[in-house]
């Protein structure tokens, strides 16, 4: 199996997720797309560590993954007390910061 | 000396500091009348002192310098001032006169809000005309004329929350500043022509400029346009044709202002600046134009003074007339007989106004009574601004109005006077004795002054050039012309009967003492003054003959500061003497009696026409029927002011209004909102970009990284 193979993969996920963050308008919906551009990521370096021999990327993936973690709580924290201001999920709604 | 000189000019200036400074910042001193006033009178008082103590004891001219003011290349200037017989008699006249005059406005200045500031600018005034008079370079002689045209426009518009007396102040201001321009010009001449030809270090002082190898490089065209600039100048300041329409105006000023500044000394600064100069003019070519200037501006005045009502203008013009002579007698290079003149009017020009100060200051007292009994609208106060249908005309027609005149009563209308010599029998005298000298009775002061005047430009006009005797002819009518309407004034004021409302029960009274002594002291100095210059022709009875002639021309071999066309002393220096006596004895005394004969016919035809006060405003009704053609333009003042108003006034202000504003709106503003539109519109374009919404700041971040990873891949 081509280590091209892996890492197109990754791409590609990591592109979808890149676009779910830009064009969805749910907010949950938002954060499922940023975890999916982390685990695109957890997949390159897997895919190199096996291509390579080196654990030092699947060490880092343990990293990344814990502060995917922590960072999915904190938003979600966040949404749930946006939520109960604003009574809506849509990230169009939210532009407090509106210049 | 230098301490003396110092006492003379330094008190005014310290003690204007002093009042200025603390009536600002201290309340309480406003209302120290006494305390105020009395420093102000000692800052003018003790530097009369010292100028006597200089006086009686001169011996030769003088200059203290004390340190430098420019210095920049070839010019160099320094604060010096000159002790000479010229400058001692002029700094006298202003010392003595302003003391008398600082007196007087204690008493009519009282309860006045801004009486410390009054004093304030009085003494400024001082401090500006002591440094004209005693300066030894024409640089500090501007800084003093410059200084005086200062004061008089403070205290011209004194009260200044009438508008009236702004503009009259401004008009006076800038009226000013056209001959100032004039003068500044000749400095410039005279500061080129003199460097140019000898080099050097120059600062346009006296000693240097009056030196005989100076004055031939000013013996042609140059010494010509010269002498034309500074007699622009002089008009300037001293109120002649074309520039004399700011005085009457300045009227609007208290009346001790009157009195000082444009009676007695700020006016007189134009001659003293020609007798100061006197070698260069008299040899410039242009002493016709000096003539000319003052006899029409003399003859002109006076025929406007017989048309007024106001008793503050009939005087006004009647400055105007008499610096006139000054300047005619200037013009035929009798300098000294000019400030003769300036001396014998300071007393008695000053004693007529302040006796109008009186007289106003208890009509005053007049108007308040009648307000008070409700028998005139009130002027001030509540119930002086009524609604248009109440206005003062409508009540004036409606209620035949005890007033024969328009508006509110008038203070200083004389058709509302008459018969005040009962009332005040000491302002009475002192105005009446000031009216005959001012008319040339012998023998008080105006008649040796006014007669040796016209004794100048007639023996002029017979050794030099005969034109001058037209304007002889044009002198002997003014004083005719003098006389009637100086005691038209007096009889209007203080003979006949009261012509204001109830005046069986209103009466007015006699001034305070701080008023009256001064109007004596200046009517003993009017009938007496004289005696400084009495005609040479005297000493031919035994007779001392002209004082002042020794002291400013010069005696034995002593040459004064004053030049003189026709002296033998100045032969050297005149290009008009052709040996002694041009007019015997016998016409001497002939013109002396013609002057006295002219007094008294003017003085003669006012009293019967006016029968003696008997007949007041209907005998002017009827000259103006009589003399129509010329009473009207001459009560408008030959159309002086409309001509100003309409070229200069309206010139200015329209060509400010058409060019200027549309300038300032459009470019000025423009430019500056403009730029700030842009500002504004760049920022909120800018603002766009801040949409709060965070996929809008995830996408730039996008952005970003793909331009950064295309870059790395592809440059």
């Amino acid at each position: 199996m081509d280590l091209t193979w892996y890492l197109s993969l990754s791409a590609v996920l990591f592109t979808i997720g890149v676009l779910g963050v830009l064009l969805r308008r749910n907010v949950i919906v938002v954060f499922l797309s940023i975890e999916l551009m982390l685990n695109a990521v957890n997949l390159t370096l897997v895919a190199f560590s096996q291509a390579f021999g080196d654990v030092d990327g699947q060490i880092l993936v343990f990293f990344v993954m814990s502060v995917a973690a922590a960072e999915a709580a904190v938003g979600l924290a966040i949404v749930i007390a946006m939520f109960r201001n604003k009574l809506t999920i849509n990230v169009d709604e939210l532009r407090l910061f509106r210049g | 000396m230098e301490l003396l000189v110092q006492l003379i000019l330094l008190p005014p200036i310290v003690i204007a500091g002093l009042n200025g400074v603390m009536g600002l910042f201290w309340p309480a001193w406003r209302k120290q009348e006494w305390l105020l006033g009395g420093l102000a009178l000692a800052a003018v008082a003790v530097p009369f002192a010292v100028t006597c103590l200089l006086f009686f004891g001169f011996e030769a001219a003088e200059v203290v310098r004390y340190f430098t003011w420019l210095q920049a290349g070839d010019l160099r200037v320094d604060f010096a001032y000159r002790i000479d017989e010229l400058s001692l008699l002029m700094t006298m006249i202003v010392t003595g006169v302003g003391s008398l005059i600082h007196l007087y406005s204690i008493g009519y200045m009282h309860g006045d809000d801004g009486y410390w500031r009054f004093f304030a600018y009085l003494n400024l005034f001082i401090f500006a005309m002591l440094n004209l008079v005693l300066a030894e370079s024409l640089p500090v002689l501007f800084l003093g004329w410059e200084g005086v045209g200062l004061c008089s426009y403070l205290l011209i518009g004194f009260w200044y929350t009438d508008l009236k007396n702004s503009a009259a102040a401004n008009k006076a201001f800038i009226v000013n500043r056209v001959g100032d321009f004039a003068f500044l010009l000749a400095m410039f001449i005279i500061f080129k022509t003199v460097v140019d030809a000898q080099g050097g270090v120059f600062g346009l002082d006296f000693a240097t400029l009056l030196a005989p190898e100076t004055l031939a490089l000013f013996a042609g065209p140059t010494g010509f346009w010269v002498t034309v600039l500074l007699l622009i100048g002089a008009t300037g300041k001293s109120a002649q044709i074309p520039l004399f329409v700011w005085l009457p105006d300045a009227m609007a000023g208290p009346t001790p202002v009157s009195a000082l500044i444009h009676a007695a000394t700020m006016v007189t600064s134009g001659l003293y600046l020609l007798a100061r100069l006197s070698p260069l003019v008299l040899n410039s070519g242009a002493l016709w134009i000096i003539a000319t200037v003052g006899a029409l501006t003399a003859i002109m005045a006076a025929t406007v003074a017989i048309t007024q009502n106001d008793i503050k203008k009939v005087l006004a013009y009647s400055t105007v007339s008499q610096l006139g002579y000054m300047f005619l007698a200037a013009g035929v290079g009798a300098f000294f007989v000019a400030i003769f003149h300036v001396m014998t009017h300071a007393f008695f020009k000053a004693c007529l106004f302040l006796g109008s100060g009186s007289v106003i200051h208890s009509m005053h007292h007049v108007e308040h009574e009648l307000e008070h009994k409700g028998l005139i609208p009130p002027h001030h106060g509540p119930g002086s601004h009524d609604t248009p249908l109440d206005s003062e005309a409508t009540q004036n027609t409606l209620r035949h109005s005890p007033l024969p005149y328009d508006g509110p009563f008038d203070a200083q209308d004389m058709r509302t006077m008459g018969g005040l010599r009962k009332f005040m029998p000491i302002t009475a005298i002192t105005f009446g004795l000031s009216t005959l000298a001012i008319a040339g009775l012998p023998p008080l002061a105006g008649f040796f002054s006014k007669d040796e005047i016209l004794f100048r430009v007639f023996e002029f006009g017979q050794s030099a050039h005969i034109g001058y005797m037209a304007l002889w002819v044009v002198g002997l009518i003014t004083a005719v012309l003098t006389a009637i309407y100086m005691t038209r004034a007096y009889l209007l004021t203080f003979e006949g009967s009261p012509r204001w409302p109830d005046s069986m029960d209103t009466h007015p009274h006699e001034s305070p003492w701080t008023m009256t002594v001064p109007l004596v002291v200046l009517a003993g100095l009017a009938v007496v003054g004289g005696f400084l210059g009495l005609p040479p022709v005297f000493e031919d009875i035994g007779l001392p003959g002209s004082w002042i002639h020794g002291w400013l021309v010069g005696h034995g071999d002593h040459l004064g500061p004053v030049a003189d066309s026709l002296d033998p002393l100045w032969a050297s220096v005149s290009p008009y003497y052709e040996g002694e006596h041009h007019v015997s004895h016998a016409v001497e005394w002939a013109l002396l009696g013609l002057g006295a004969v002219v007094a008294l016919v003017g003085i003669g035809a006012a009293v019967y026409y006016f029968r003696f006060g008997k007949r007041g405003p209907e005998a002017d009704r009827k000259a103006r029927k009589v003399f129509g053609l010329f009473y009207t333009p001459a009560s408008h003042v030959w159309g002086w002011d409309q001509f100003y108003n309409a070229t200069f006034v309206k010139g200015t202000v329209e060509g400010a209004r058409k060019v200027f504003a549309p300038f300032d709106k459009n470019v000025v503003d423009g430019g500056v909102m403009g730029l700030a539109g842009l500002v504004r519109r760049a920022a909120s374009g800018l603002r766009g970009v801040q949409t709060g919404v965070v996929q809008t700041y995830a996408l730039a971040i996008v952005v970003g990284v793909v331009a950064v990873v295309a870059l790395v891949l592809f440059v």
